[in-house]
C-alpha cells in the first residue's frame, strides 16, 4: 500500500517519542518498551520512525528492522481506523471461525492482514483472546462480539 | 472497616468483560446508590469464575446463590428482590443451581463440585485490585515465612519435596530449576515469570494474573529469596490488556505496602519487580527465546545448554516458571509439602488448570487433582457434548499436544500418561471435537499455526513444517496422492528428532497423533476423496434426496450459478461441475431435501 | 512490611471484609423484609444489627434477609439459626431490642426470652 510518511504533520509525535526514548533509555532491553510505545503514539512504525529510534539509542537501522518485522503486533504501515480481530484460537476455530473471516473478507473485499481502500477496516486474524466461552469472537476494536455466526457479520459492520 | 451483609461479586475476566460484565456493574453500583444499600452492600469485581459459558456471572453471597446469562436489564430485579427483600431471583439462577426445589450455592454446582483449587483458589472470590483482601485470604504469608523463618536452602528443598512440576507444558521438576539457578556461580541473578500464554484455546495464566495477580508477585519474590536474586520481570502477551492493567495495580500496591523493594519484612532481602509486554510472537514462550525477547532482540531460541539457570537474562543466572507453576507456591510454603504430595498422583503431584473449551457445554476454566479422568473432566465437570453429538477426540497440549480419543477417556491425566499415548500436558488447553470435526482440518489448522509462528531460525521448523502443511492443503483440496501420508509422516519423525527448539521439536505431534488414531479420516481424503466429518468443503458435494423433492423450484431459483436443473414438480438435479458449493438450496429447501455428501 | 506481626494485623482486619465469601458455619441472623415486615420497621432493624455486628467486629455472623416469614402482626421479626441448634424468633422487634439481642445472644449466648415468639404469645 503507497503512502508518506508526513515529517511535518508529525512534528508533535516526534517530539513525544524523543521523550519517550529518554525515559526509557536506562531501562536494560529498553527496544521493546520504546517500541510498544512508539506504535502506541504513531499507530504503526514507519521505516522513517525506525530511524529516530535508530539514532536516539544508537542501535543499528537493521536490527531494529529486525526487532520490528520479527513481532507480529508491530506494523510497517498504517491500520484502518477500525481493526476487526477475527480469534482463530483453537476453541473459536473448533467453533467455526473460520466461517466468519471468510465473511469478512467477502463483505469488505479484504485479505487476512489487509485494509479497506477507505483506510475504514482492517482485518486480522488474532490468536486467542482468551474468551472461549463466547467462541466464536471476533473484535472491533475494543468492542468484542461473540457467539457469533457468519449472518450476523453484515449487521454488525454496518454499525461502524 | 464496615461490615457488609451482602456481598455482589462480578466477574471481571476478559470473557465476562466482553459481554458487558463492566455495566452490569455499573448498574449494579447505580441501583444500590438510588435505594441507598451502599453501606449494607459492597459490590465487588472479582477475576474469572471460570464458568465462562455462564457469563456474565453474578455472584450474591452470603447465599452463594450463582446468577448466570446476567444482563444489565436483570440487575433491577436482583436489587430489588434479592437484596432488598431477600427473595432468590430464581429465573436467573444457572440452571443447574435450581433442583428440587432447593437452591445450590455456587460450590455445590457440578461444575466446580469435583474440582480442587489451589492456583485458582482466590480467582472469583477476592477482588484483585485490592491487596487487603489477597491478604485476608493467607496472601504473603508464605513470603514472610519464607524470609524471616526459612533459609534460602530450606525454601528449595520445600519445593523440591513437594514434587511440582513445571505447567507451562515440559514438566520439569521446578524445585529442581530453583536449586540449579541458586547454585549457579554470580552474585546478579534473575527471576522471570513466563506469561507469554501462547497455545491458543488456554488462557489460565491469564485468569490467574487478571483474578489472583499477588499470588504470582509473592511467589516470585519467594523465588527471588529462595535464588539469590533481586530483580525479576513478567513477560506477558500484549493481548492481555486486562492482565497487565491488573498486574501492575498489584505491583504498585505491593511496593506502597514494603512487600516489593528493599528490606522485606524487616531483613535486608531486596526484590524490585517490572512487567516487560511481548509483541505477538508465540515462540516467545520458549524460554531462551522469552529472554532474547527481553533484551530486546527478535524473539529467538538458542541452543541449549547453556541453560538459563546457567547462562540466561544479560547472560547471568536465571530463574524461570510460568505463572501457573508461581500460583502453587505460597500454597506449599505454607501448607508444606507433604500436604501438597497428598494431592493428585505419585508422580505428578498437585492440581492442574485445563481451559475446557470446543464442543462442550461448559466451556471455562478447571482446576483438577492430576489423575482425574478424561472422562470425568468432560463429562460430569464440563457436562458433555452439546447437541447430542457424538465425542471424538480431545485435544491437549495446543500446537505441541495431539489428539486422544474415546479409548482413553478413562486414562489418568497427568504428565507421563498424556505423554505416553502420544499427546501431553502442554500448557492446559484441552479442546473437545465432536464427529462434526475432521481431524485432517484439526492438524492442518495447528500446522498453519506452526508455519506462521516458526521463528525461522532453524531449517526443520522453517522449511519442514511448511512442506508438511502444503501436503495437508493438497490433502483437504482432494489431490492427495497415496504417498502424501508416508510423506507427511517421514517429515515429521525428521522435524521432531532435528528442530532446535521445543516448539519445532514438537510441531509436528498434531499431524502424528491423528495419523496415529484417524488414518482411516487421512485416508478417505486421499483415496476416496471423501471427508468423513463432512467439514473439508472441497470434498463435499451437495446431493437433491429424490425420495424427498417435491419440485418446488426453490433451490435452482436460489443458485447463483444456475448449476441446478429440473421442471416444476419434478425431482431436480445438481450439476457437480457447475456447483461452486455455497449451500444456497439447502438453506432454501423446505423439505430438507439437499444433502452435503 | 517491617514484620510478620504486621502482616498479621493487616490480616486481621481484611478477614472481615472476605469472610462473608467463605464457607459460613457460623450464625445466621434472618430479618423478614416483605412489604409488611418493612413497613413495621424491618429496615432500622435490619442497619442496627448490621451496625452492632459491625462495631464489635464479630466474625461468624451472616445477616440475611427474607421474605414473609407468615406472622405479620408481629413483625418486625428477626431469626437467628446458631450453628448447632434450634432457631430462635424474635418479635416486634426495633433498634434497641436489635441491639440488646446482638450483645445477649449472639456475644454472650444469652437467649433474649422476654423478646421471643414464646414469650410474647403466651
Amino acid at each position: 500500500m503507497a503512502f508518506e510518511f508526513d515529517w511535518k504533520k508529525n512534528a508533535s509525535k516526534i517530539e513525544e517519542l524523543k521523550k519517550v526514548i529518554n525515559e526509557k533509555k536506562k531501562l536494560e532491553g529498553s527496544l521493546m518498551p520504546i517500541l510498544h510505545e512508539g506504535q502506541e503514539i504513531f499507530g504503526y512504525l514507519p521505516i522513517e520512525v525506525q530511524k529516530i529510534i535508530s539514532e536516539e539509542l544508537n542501535v543499528p537501522l537493521a536490527e531494529i528492522y529486525g526487532v520490528v518485522t520479527f513481532y507480529s503486533q508491530f506494523s510497517l504501515i498504517p491500520k484502518g481506523q477500525y481493526t476487526i480481530g477475527v480469534c482463530l484460537g483453537t476453541a473459536c476455530y473448533v467453533k467455526g471461525s473460520q466461517e466468519i473471516i471468510d465473511e469478512i473478507k467477502e463483505e469488505l473485499s479484504i485479505e487476512v492482514g489487509g485494509t479497506t481502500k477507505d483506510r475504514k477496516f482492517s482485518l486480522v486474524a488474532t490468536r486467542c483472546i482468551g474468551a472461549c466461552g463466547l467462541a466464536p469472537v471476533m473484535t472491533i476494536n475494543e468492542d468484542v462480539y461473540g457467539r457469533l455466526k457468519a449472518e450476523d457479520v453484515k449487521d454488525i459492520l454496518r454499525k461502524y | 472497616m464496615n461490615f457488609y451483609r451482602s456481598h455482589v461479586l462480578i466477574c471481571g475476566g476478559t470473557g465476562c468483560t466482553s459481554s458487558s460484565s463492566d455495566k452490569i456493574e455499573e448498574e449494579f453500583n447505580k441501583i444500590i446508590l438510588d435505594k441507598k444499600l451502599e453501606s449494607e452492600i459492597k459490590v465487588v469485581r472479582t477475576g474469572c469464575f471460570g464458568l465462562c459459558e455462564a457469563g456474565p456471572i453474578v455472584i450474591v453471597y452470603p447465599e452463594g446463590a450463582f446468577y448466570s446469562h446476567i444482563k444489565v436489564e436483570d440487575v433491577s430485579e436482583i436489587v430489588e428482590e434479592h437484596l432488598l427483600k431477600g427473595r432468590i431471583v430464581k429465573k436467573l439462577l444457572y440452571k443447574e443451581s435450581v433442583s428440587d426445589e432447593k437452591i445450590k450455592s455456587i460450590n455445590n454446582v457440578d461444575f466446580y463440585k469435583k474440582q480442587k483449587r489451589i492456583a485458582l483458589k482466590n480467582c472469583g472470590v477476592i477482588n484483585p485490585e485490592d491487596i487487603t483482601e489477597y491478604i485476608a485470604m493467607d496472601g504473603y504469608l508464605a513470603l514472610g515465612k519464607a524470609v524471616t523463618e526459612m533459609t534460602p536452602e530450606e525454601v528449595i528443598k520445600t519445593i523440591k519435596d513437594s514434587g511440582l512440576r513445571g505447567r507451562g507444558g515440559g514438566g520439569f521438576p521446578t524445585g529442581l530449576k530453583w536449586q540449579f539457578t541458586a547454585q549457579a556461580e554470580g552474585n546478579e541473578k534473575y527471576v522471570l515469570c513466563n506469561a507469554d500464554e501462547g497455545d491458543p484455546g488456554a488462557f489460565m495464566d491469564r485468569s490467574v494474573l487478571e483474578g489472583d495477580p499477588h499470588s504470582v508477585i509473592e511467589a516470585m519474590t519467594i523465588a527471588g529469596y529462595a535464588v539469590g536474586a533481586n530483580q525479576g520481570y513478567v513477560y506477558i502477551r500484549a493481548e492481555y490488556p486486562i492482565a497487565v492493567k491488573r498486574l501492575q495495580i498489584a505491583i504498585d500496591q505491593a511496593k506502597e505496602k514494603g512487600l516489593l523493594g528493599k528490606n522485606i519484612f524487616g531483613t535486608d532481602f531486596e526484590f524490585n519487580m517490572e512487567i516487560r509486554l511481548g509483541a505477538g510472537a508465540f515462540v516467545c514462550g520458549e524460554e531462551t527465546a522469552l529472554i532474547a525477547s527481553i533484551e530486546g532482540e527478535r524473539g529467538m531460541p538458542r541452543p541449549k545448554p547453556p541453560y538459563p539457570a546457567n547462562k540466561g537474562l544479560w547472560q547471568k543466572p536465571t530463574l524461570i516458571n510460568n505463572v501457573e507453576t508461581y500460583a502453587n507456591v505460597s500454597s506449599i510454603i505454607l501448607k508444606g509439602s507433604e500436604w501438597f504430595k497428598s494431592i493428585g498422583t505419585e508422580k505428578s503431584p498437585g492440581t492442574k488448570v485445563f481451559a475446557l473449551g470446543g464442543k462442550i457445554n461448559n466451556t471455562g476454566l478447571v482446576e483438577i487433582p492430576m489423575g482425574t479422568t478424561l472422562r470425568e473432566v468432560i463429562y460430569d465437570i464440563g457436562g458433555g457434548i452439546p447437541g447430542g453429538k457424538k465425542f471424538k477426540a480431545v485435544q491437549t497440549g495446543g500446537p505441541s499436544g495431539g489428539c486422544l480419543t474415546s479409548e482413553y477417556l478413562d486414562s489418568p491425566i497427568d504428565f507421563d500418561t498424556l505423554t505416553e499415548l502420544g499427546s501431553m500436558m502442554g500448557s492446559g488447553g484441552m479442546i473437545v471435537m465432536d464427529e462434526d470435526n475432521c481431524m485432517v482440518d484439526i492438524a492442518r489448522f495447528f500446522l498453519d499455526f506452526t508455519v506462521e509462528e516458526s521463528c525461522g531460525k532453524c531449517p526443520p521448523c522453517r522449511i519442514g513444517t511448511k512442506r508438511m502443511l502444503e501436503i495437508l492443503e493438497k490433502i483437504i483440496e482432494g489431490n492427495g496422492e497415496p504417498e502424501d501420508i508416508d510423506r507427511l509422516e517421514r517429515l515429521a519423525e525428521n522435524i521432531k528428532t532435528s528442530a532446535l527448539c521445543g516448539l519445532g521439536q514438537t510441531a509436528p505431534n498434531p499431524v502424528l497423533s491423528t495419523l496415529k488414531h484417524f488414518r482411516d479420516e487421512y485416508e478417505a481424503h486421499v483415496n476416496e476423496k471423501k471427508c468423513p466429518a463432512g467439514a473439508c468443503k472441497s470434498l463435499l458435494s451437495y446431493r437433491i434426496d429424490p425420495e424427498k423433492c417435491k419440485g418446488c423450484t426453490l433451490c435452482a431459483k436460489a443458485c447463483p450459478s444456475s448449476a441446478i436443473e429440473g421442471e416444476r414438480k419434478e425431482i431436480h438435479f445438481i450439476h457437480d461441475d457447475r456447483c461452486i458449493k455455497c449451500g444456497a438450496c439447502m438453506e432454501k429447501c423446505p423439505f430438507g431435501a439437499i444433502k452435503l455428501a | 512490611m517491617k514484620s510478620l506481626e504486621e502482616l498479621k494485623k493487616i490480616r486481621e482486619e481484611a478477614i472481615k471484609n472476605v469472610n462473608l465469601r467463605k464457607e459460613n458455619d457460623g450464625i445466621k441472623i434472618v430479618v423478614g423484609m416483605a412489604t409488611c415486615g418493612i413497613s413495621a420497621g424491618a429496615r432500622p432493624v435490619l442497619m442496627s444489627l448490621i451496625e452492632e455486628v459491625n462495631k464489635r467486629g464479630l466474625e461468624n455472623v451472616t445477616i440475611n434477609q427474607t421474605g414473609c416469614i407468615g406472622i405479620c402482626r408481629l413483625e418486625p421479626i428477626v431469626e437467628v439459626y446458631p450453628s448447632d441448634g434450634e432457631k430462635v424468633t424474635y418479635v416486634n422487634m426495633d433498634s434497641e431490642k436489635a441491639k440488646k439481642v446482638i450483645a445477649e445472644h449472639i456475644v454472650n449466648g444469652n437467649v433474649v426470652e422476654e423478646y421471643t415468639i414464646g414469650y410474647v404469645e403466651k
